[in-house]
């Protein structure tokens, strides 16, 4: 019969294959060739962070560690009396951080909150692409922004501020930082189950009390977590600081002035003409180093909080 | 007739002294659409304080539709459109100036599957207090221990009230969030299959709770299970196809249902 035949077939054909030790030679490649891909990362990880080590403590042979984290002055131009001090530029990080951070987080969570609770899903739908579309501006684009419309913006309203100063590039650092905080926040909201809001709701909850008692407390772990890692993106953030926020380092705490941060000092001298092997050059990677600290710190505090405010639904 | 197995309940009602019950829902010319799918047909149902309703029926007929339109949660599906009137205590639940909110505060639900917050167990119970602008700490901690009391899950939990909710069992979970809307006093329970997702000895808590519970609440409840409904309820409404075929005394249509379409259900005679 013929449908005894296809079947003897198909035995004949598995039989081959059993002979053959059953699975392809591919089989066992294909870990092995993952592990190699996963490995190449691994170590440039390592030869990144060991190049950042070496050549910094190149730098603290030449520049002790507490002129480094003691001294007020960062003049390494200054031909007579060179200083190190990291201060006025951890000082410029600084603030460029907190203004960003205040217009990025309760613009971030406001949008979060209206996009998973209130808005129509036709909203959503257009909110969600466009969100995705400032989010991939390159940064040098922000940059001129805050320099060529912000900061003009913001000198008619405040004549006092000059044309250099850490509120716009910090505004502006905050806006490239809200659709980071957006999207990642109302994934956290998202994932709250209705079954949990119906529960509020079917207490008299308003739709407020129920979104901000319940639903946000929820997910409180995924906002943090957003909020922290859209932080340490402003920490890193280089191009928009360069540009709008001059480069002053100083330790003064007014917002109105020329300033610099860590990374912008860095594309500073990258760019200027220290000669290799100077104190100057070696500086950039004591400051990138401690910039490294910084974010790996944020990085590691936006795990250890959605760990710890974890909520299994 | 072959509906013996059912004659576990007695006709309580005639038995005691007669006692005036007011109506607290009135269902008149009811119906309800989602889209086009017309999912209750024409209801006039009216049900009595200080009783237990059970609604019956195949799935698909529309019991959860019918109890989500009692507290008006239906009103978060989108597309959803109703005709006539559903008053409860003599408002009509879908007018203006009867906010859901308030509705929702004097009819209590409790879902199929049970819906703790993530928060602790005392957390839960006090939440309804809490959003109600009630802050007197006094009064919140002796209302989560009454609540947790009447919904008989109290000796289990008295040592963690502040754990997380999550940590306890289905049937636990079950029984909290009766609590939690127990703690609002409600004057009427509405509960859509409390039972489904619990196994047979939390489900006997649930129903002996329910039995407690009529002395003070009225209670409609959506169940599957036939004997269920002849344990625990007073009346018992029989839906089919979005409309009601019968409603009587729950002994009634377990014994000598007027309608051969109640009958073929509960005899399991039926699709
Ligand atoms: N959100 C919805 N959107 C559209 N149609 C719905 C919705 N919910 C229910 N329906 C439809 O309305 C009808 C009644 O549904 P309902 O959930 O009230 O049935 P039920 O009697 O509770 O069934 P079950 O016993 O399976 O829970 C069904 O035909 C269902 O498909
Ligand atoms: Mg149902």
């Amino acid at each position: 019969m013929k449908t005894n035949d296809g079947q003897n077939q198909v035995q004949s054909l598995l039989e081959k294959k059993y002979q053959n030790g059953f699975l392809s030679r591919g089989e066992k490649v294909i870990p092995v060739l993952l592990f190699l891909m996963a490995a190449v990362s691994v170590v440039t990880t390592i030869g990144i962070v060991l190049t950042l080590i070496v050549e910094t403590f190149t730098f603290f042979k030449q520049i002790s560690i507490a002129e480094f984290l003691t001294k007020k002055d960062w003049y390494p131009f200054s031909k007579t009396d060179a200083s190190y001090g990291v201060l006025p530029l951890l000082v410029g990080t600084l603030k460029i951080t907190l203004i960003a951070s205040i217009t990025a987080v309760p613009i971030g969570l406001a949008v979060a909150i209206y996009l998973s609770e209130y808005a129509s899903e036709r909203v959503r739908k257009l909110m969600k692409p466009i969100l995705e579309v400032l989010a991939g501006v390159p940064t040098i684009v922000y940059g001129f922004f805050a320099l060529t419309f912000v900061t003009p913006l913001l000198r008619a309203i405040f004549p006092s501020l000059e044309m250099f100063n850490a509120v716009s590039p910090g505004i502006v650092v905050g806006m490239m930082i809200i659709p980071m905080i957006v999207s990642l926040s109302e994934d956290a909201l998202s994932s709250v189950p209705d079954s949990v809001r119906q529960g509020a709701l079917a207490l008299g909850a308003t739709k407020w009390e129920m979104t901000w008692r319940v639903a946000f407390p929820a997910a409180l772990s995924g906002i943090m977590a957003s909020i922290v890692l859209a932080i340490s993106r402003a920490i890193g953030e280089t191009m928009i600081v360069s540009i709008a926020g001059g480069s002053t380092p100083t330790a003064s705490l007014d917002l109105t002035t020329s300033l610099q941060t860590m990374t912008s000092y860095i594309v500073q001298v990258s760019t200027g003409d220290a000669g290799f092997g100077t104190t100057i050059y070696y500086s950039i990677y004591a400051v990138g180093f401690t910039l490294f600290l910084f974010t790996l710190a944020m990085n590691m505090l936006a795990q250890r909080i959605s760990r710890r405010f974890r909520e299994e639904y | 007739m072959a509906l013996v197995a059912f004659k576990t309940k007695e006709k309580k009602i005639n038995e005691q002294a007669p006692v005036e019950r007011q109506t607290v829902y009135s269902t008149k010319k009811c119906n309800l659409w989602y889209g086009n799918h017309h999912a209750l047909k024409n209801i006039n149902l009216d049900m009595k304080e200080r009783e237990v309703t059970a609604i019956i029926g195949p799935s698909g007929c529309g019991k959860s539709t019918y109890i989500k339109t009692l507290n008006r949660m239906v009103d978060l599906v989108p597309n959803v459109k109703t005709s006539g009137a559903i008053e409860y205590r003599g408002r009509n639940i879908f007018s203006k100036d009867f906010h859901v909110e308030e509705l929702r505060t004097r009819v209590g639900m409790v879902f199929q599957k049970p819906n703790p917050f993530p928060k602790s167990i005392f957390e839960n119970i006090a939440f309804g207090l809490r959003i109600h602008g009630i802050k007197n700490k006094k009064l919140i901690h002796e209302t989560v221990e009454k609540s947790l009391r009447q919904a008989a899950i109290w000796d289990e939990v008295k040592d963690r009230l502040h754990d997380s909710a999550y940590g306890l069992s289905g049937g636990q979970q079950q029984r909290l969030c009766i609590a939690r809307s127990l703690a609002l006093e409600p004057d009427v329970l509405l509960m859509d299959e409390p039972t489904s997702a619990l196994d047979p000895v939390s489900t006997l808590k649930v129903e002996e709770l329910i039995q407690d519970l009529k002395e003070k609440y009225s209670i409609i409840i959506v169940t599957h299970n036939m004997q269920q409904a002849s344990r625990i309820s007073d009346k018992t409404a029989f839906f089919l196809n979005g409309e009601v075929v019968e409603y009587d005394d729950t002994y009634t249509i377990f014994n000598n249902p007027r309608d051969h379409r109640t009958e073929d259900y509960i005899t399991g005679r039926f699709g």
